[in-house]
């Protein structure tokens, strides 16, 4: 066994005063609060504030997005059968074209407008005089070539500066076919913060346009939603294939490899699961507020976690068949991920890592780590609000300021005709009486070692100055990140896209991960760096001849 | 199929993209900033521009490229980003301390417009820019033109250090537009074949093919510096290469500093290479060495060997116009036949050079200004081709219509090496011939019957 015991040369403490210290006073104040070692694990003492989901300074050149990103790219993204108008010039379509590796099952003669770029491509012409009527030809165009179920549009920065009314367009086309639902989201990229409020405008106009569509019930045993799992790389289908082995049916997932009929059918379910926390939590709670349905935290990244996820859904039902075919599934997935891991770890043990992204991945991806015996030692997210760090229960303590409070909220009440509690008071009060959790989420930093570093909004310079200094065994952020990482010698793996890899959730998906990191923290490249000449560059050798 | 909601029909579209052959300015002028030697290239809008910029060139070069925001808010959309951009410059030199800060616009900017030279004369007049460091900036809106639109304008910012009244220096400003790093090191290893000095400009070849050390440097030994581009107003004259990505600048000099130019095309092929090195020997008054008429000599040897299977063989090309200038009378100069041209970026004057240089062709061609991949796989399955050439994003037609197809022009997110391999000067047509070559070959050996299937080809 290769046990690499790195020599710790610096404490917590000096790191995050060497990382603030190149930095102009204000911005090391403001960063300063962004920046904190752990004390919270193991979650006996409360997390100590760190500031979340507030404004980058400009010039720093920072990992994060914009909203539109987040409402685009991410949310609505994966959805094959709407067809996706960007409202704007040609630029913010073509970038969210096909670069977030969301794949898609359309089967033969499905419909799938993934591979499609829809752009009005906004001229000048447009952005001095308005441009709802060129939009409403674009949709008109766009329903005669294509008659799809669903047509959305995207707002960019000029949109809202010009202010065209998207929404008022779209309610007239809507009303102009019978057959084609039309909404917008206003989703200019200069909104909020990050890609967060991205999330959640695309998610509640979801709710709003799409969630209760389809009257007709769902088939199937043991109906959940899985919120929050964008099917990159294929992570959804391995989920997927987990879920219906053990007799599952997945309703809808929010929204990896998902469809028109999958949102609109979301009120069927008997329970959701969310995956990332960050970009969906509040849908789970609107779908249980308007009809009923409760919610669980779940995580299938990391096989172990996934075998905890499934059986908290057993738990959930309570149904001992149901338990019993996912105990038997879970026997059968286990053995071989255990061999591969067990194996794997006798190259990884003891190696570290640092992430950077998300959301729940920098948060879900430790679970993977520790079961390859590598410890996560820097961690933070993108784009997180303090709830993600610190747990759900600062949620009531959260402050409303400027940049939030233009994201709508929407207000939602039990449905007179669909709300049906999915369980008794009494049944729920049973399960949490033995433990069960209900919308629980205790954040990241409780799952964190103590002394830890814990970052938030990391940009380029610090995550530069982190590897400089801790060198860890890998660095996981995104494409931004990649290259300057690697060119310091240590690997890096994109945890947004997973660079070509994937599926890293479920089973096979662990497997998949360990064979990735063994792969990259051993590779003999990171031995290449120097020449012969620069490692002994001496001139007075003298060559030996054979 | 994975374009299956393409109908064969053509009808017409007046409001509606699909599929682009183009994005949009500021990208351009983030990739020409990058050229100049210890430059931060700074986008001034919503942090999602700059993100997507820096992303699709880092999977384009697979290396770092580093850029900053302005981060706007919607509090700065209201009462403009001069409070964010004197913030973002203040911090760059502080944080990062570039040489040069290169600013560019975004829609959202231009909208609201924000006067790129008015913040930074407040910058100055504020010491935010410290002794002997620069902040130059280039209007990159969106909605007008394509990402090579906002390429042409920043190498105009650039040209514009050049300084009126400097002393004749006998160098040549030669301008390379929108090519690949490993292009630009072949347009000069030609010109320091033939002895001549040059400012290239931008340059980006030992910025974005750096090496891996174990060292990051943010800003690496590459890029045309501040003083050279000072000078540029003292050169015996400018070569443009490419009448969109590089002509404005050159003309500026003209007007300006009265350095007389010309706009060549790019040297993409025998013919525009020819030019190029013709006119190059004529502006510095050398001779052309021997090694140069060998290399030119290899390829036409090149072409000779090959023509029997280019010959007549089909082409649909898309991308920047420059480039498909330059490409399309390669392609004639080896007898295949372009049926399909489209570029995303407008200009009326493209389709007319195509037609000139397609004249001689069996049929009339099919050319587009302003045109999307959706149309040009119409036009692919109302006339199937044998070659399609462009971006990563043909892969979806190619793989559709079964079809060879060439990975060439920008973004190219699936393969790699176009940063070390140029496709300019002669031996960059070497390398075209070699790909197109082996494309229609390997087609032939899937697909030839067991009978005819040869082992000499």
């Amino acid at each position: 066994m290769t046990k690499t015991k790195k020599m710790v040369q610096w404490n917590p403490t000096d790191i995050k005063e060497e990382l603030l210290s190149k930095y102009p006073p204000k911005v090391a104040r403001k960063r300063a609060k962004q920046i904190m070692i752990n004390e919270a694990s193991g979650g006996e003492v409360a997390s100590a504030e760190i500031v979340a989901n507030v404004r980058t300074i400009p010039g720093i050149i920072t990992m994060r997005g914009c909203t539109y990103a987040g409402c685009k790219g991410v949310i609505m993204g994966p959805t094959r059968d709407i067809v996706n108008i960007v409202h704007g010039p040609v630029g913010c379509s073509f970038y969210a074209w096909l670069t977030r590796r969301n794949q898609t099952d359309a089967g033969p003669d499905g419909e799938n407008y993934i591979p499609y770029c829809f752009t009005t491509d906004m001229q000048d012409q447009d952005i001095i005089f308005g441009g709802e009527k060129k939009l409403e030809a674009a949709i008109r165009e766009a329903y005669d070539l294509f008659k799809p179920k669903g047509i959305c549009i995207f707002a960019t920065c000029p949109v809202g500066l010009i202010g065209d009314d998207i929404h008022a367009v779209a309610r007239k086309m809507s009303a102009e076919y019978e057959d084609c639902n039309v909404f917008a989201f206003s989703c200019e990229g200069y909104k909020g913060v990050s890609q967060s409020a991205g999330h959640h405008i695309a998610n509640n106009q979801v709710f709003t346009h799409l969630v209760g569509e389809n009257t007709t019930p769902k088939e199937g045993d043991y109906k959940i939603n899985l919120l929050g799992e964008y099917n990159i790389g294929g992570d959804g289908f391995e989920i997927d294939r987990i879920l219906k082995k053990c007799g599952i049916s997945n309703i809808s997932t929010f929204s990896g490899n998902s469809t028109y009929d999958q949102f609109a059918s979301a009120q069927h379910a008997d329970l959701s699961c969310v995956m990332c926390h960050r970009s969906i939590n509040y849908v789970a709670d609107m779908l249980e507020t308007k009809y009923g349905i409760p919610w669980i935290k779940v995580n299938f990244i990391g096989a172990r976690s996934t075998a905890k996820s499934l059986r908290k859904i057993g738990e959930y039902f309570g149904d001992e068949a149901l338990i019993k075919k996912i105990n038997d599934v879970i026997a059968e997935e286990m053995p071989e991920v255990e061999a591969i891991s067990a194996e794997v770890r006798t190259r990884t043990e003891g190696k570290t890592a640092m992430i950077f992204v998300g959301g729940s991945r920098a948060h879900h991806y430790q679970d993977l780590f520790a079961e390859m015996g590598m410890r996560t030692i820097s961690a933070g997210y993108e784009f997180a609000h303090r709830d993600d760090y610190e747990g759900r229960a600062v949620i009531p303590s959260l402050k409303v300021d400027s940049d939030s409070r233009n994201i709508e909220e929407l207000t939602v009440e039990a449905d007179e005709k669909y709300y049906s509690p999915r369980k008794t008071d009494e049944e729920i009060a049973a399960l949490e009486e033995a433990g069960f959790k209900f919308k629980e989420y205790d954040g990241l930093n409780k799952d964190m070692e103590d002394g830890s570093i814990i970052i938030d909004d990391l940009n380029q310079y610090e995550a530069d100055k982190l590897v400089e200094i801790m060198k860890p065994d890998v660095f996981c952020a995104g494409i931004k990140e990649k290259y300057s990482i690697q060119k310091l010698g240590v690997p890096m793996k994109q945890l947004h896209s997973y660079d070509s890899g994937g599926p890293y959730a479920g089973f096979k998906g662990a497997v998949n991960f360990y064979h990735e990191m063994d792969r990259l923290v051993n590779s003999k490249v990171w031995s290449y760096m120097k020449a012969p000449w620069q490692e002994n560059p001496e001139l007075t050798a003298t060559f030996v001849w054979e | 199929m994975l374009l299956r909601h393409t109908p064969t029909e053509v009808t017409e579209r007046k409001a509606l993209m699909i599929n682009p052959a183009k994005t949009c300015q500021p990208i351009g002028a983030m990739y020409a900033a990058l050229g100049i030697h210890g430059c931060l290239p700074h986008s001034h809008g919503s942090q999602g521009c700059c993100s997507y910029h820096r992303s699709t060139l880092t999977r384009h070069y697979k290396e770092p490229v580093p850029a900053a925001t302005s981060s706007f808010t919607e509090g700065a959309s209201v009462f403009g980003g001069q409070a964010n951009l004197l913030q973002a410059i203040e911090n760059i030199f502080t944080v990062y301390e570039p040489e040069v800060i290169a600013v560019h616009t975004t829609c959202l900017s231009e909208t609201i417009g924000d006067d790129l030279k008015q913040i930074a004369h407040k910058a100055e007049r504020d010491g935010k820019i410290p002794e002997g460091k620069y902040v130059i900036g280039a209007p990159t809106p969106s909605y007008v033109g394509s990402h090579v639109t906002g390429f042409s304008n920043m190498v105009k910012s650039m040209a514009q250090l050049a300084t009126p009244g400097t002393p004749k220096n006998g160098k040549v400003n030669i301008i390379p537009g929108w090519v690949e790093p490993s292009d630009m090191k072949e347009i000069k290893r030609l010109a320091s074949m033939m002895d001549i000095k040059i400012t290239l400009f931008p340059d980006t070849s030992g910025v974005l093919d750096a090496p891996l050390t174990g060292e990051y440097k943010m800003f690496p030994e590459g890029g045309v510096t501040i003083k050279e581009l000072k000078d540029a107003g003292g050169a015996t004259g400018t070569l443009a290469l490419g009448e969109w990505c590089s002509a404005d600048a050159a003309r500026w000099l003209d007007s300006k500093c009265k350095v007389p130019c010309t706009v060549l095309d790019m040297p993409f092929g025998l013919t525009a290479t020819d030019r190029f090195v013709d006119v190059l020997r004529t502006v510095a008054g050398v001779s052309v060495p021997d090694s140069i008429a060998n290399e030119r000599g290899q390829l036409v040897d090149l072409i000779s060997d090959m023509h029997q299977y280019f010959y007549g063989k089909k082409v649909a090309i898309f991308g920047d116009p420059d480039q498909l200038i330059s490409m399309c009378e390669f392609l004639r100069s080896i007898d295949m036949i372009p049926v399909h041209v489209i570029t995303g970026t407008p200009g009326k004057a493209f389709e007319k050079r195509i037609k000139e240089i397609t004249a001689d062709m069996p049929g009339e061609v099919n050319v587009k200004a302003k045109g999307d991949i959706f149309q040009l796989h119409q036009w692919i399955k109302n006339e199937p081709v044998d070659l399609l050439i462009g971006n990563t994003y043909g892969k979806y037609v190619a793989r559709d219509e079964d079809i060879p197809f060439l990975r060439w022009g920008f973004p190219i997110l699936d393969r790699q090496g176009h940063q070390y391999f140029p496709t300019a000067g002669y031996k960059g047509g070497l390398r075209l011939l070699e790909s197109i070559l082996n494309l229609l070959l390997d087609r032939k050996d899937r697909d030839d019957p067991e009978e005819t299937f040869e082992l000499v080809l």
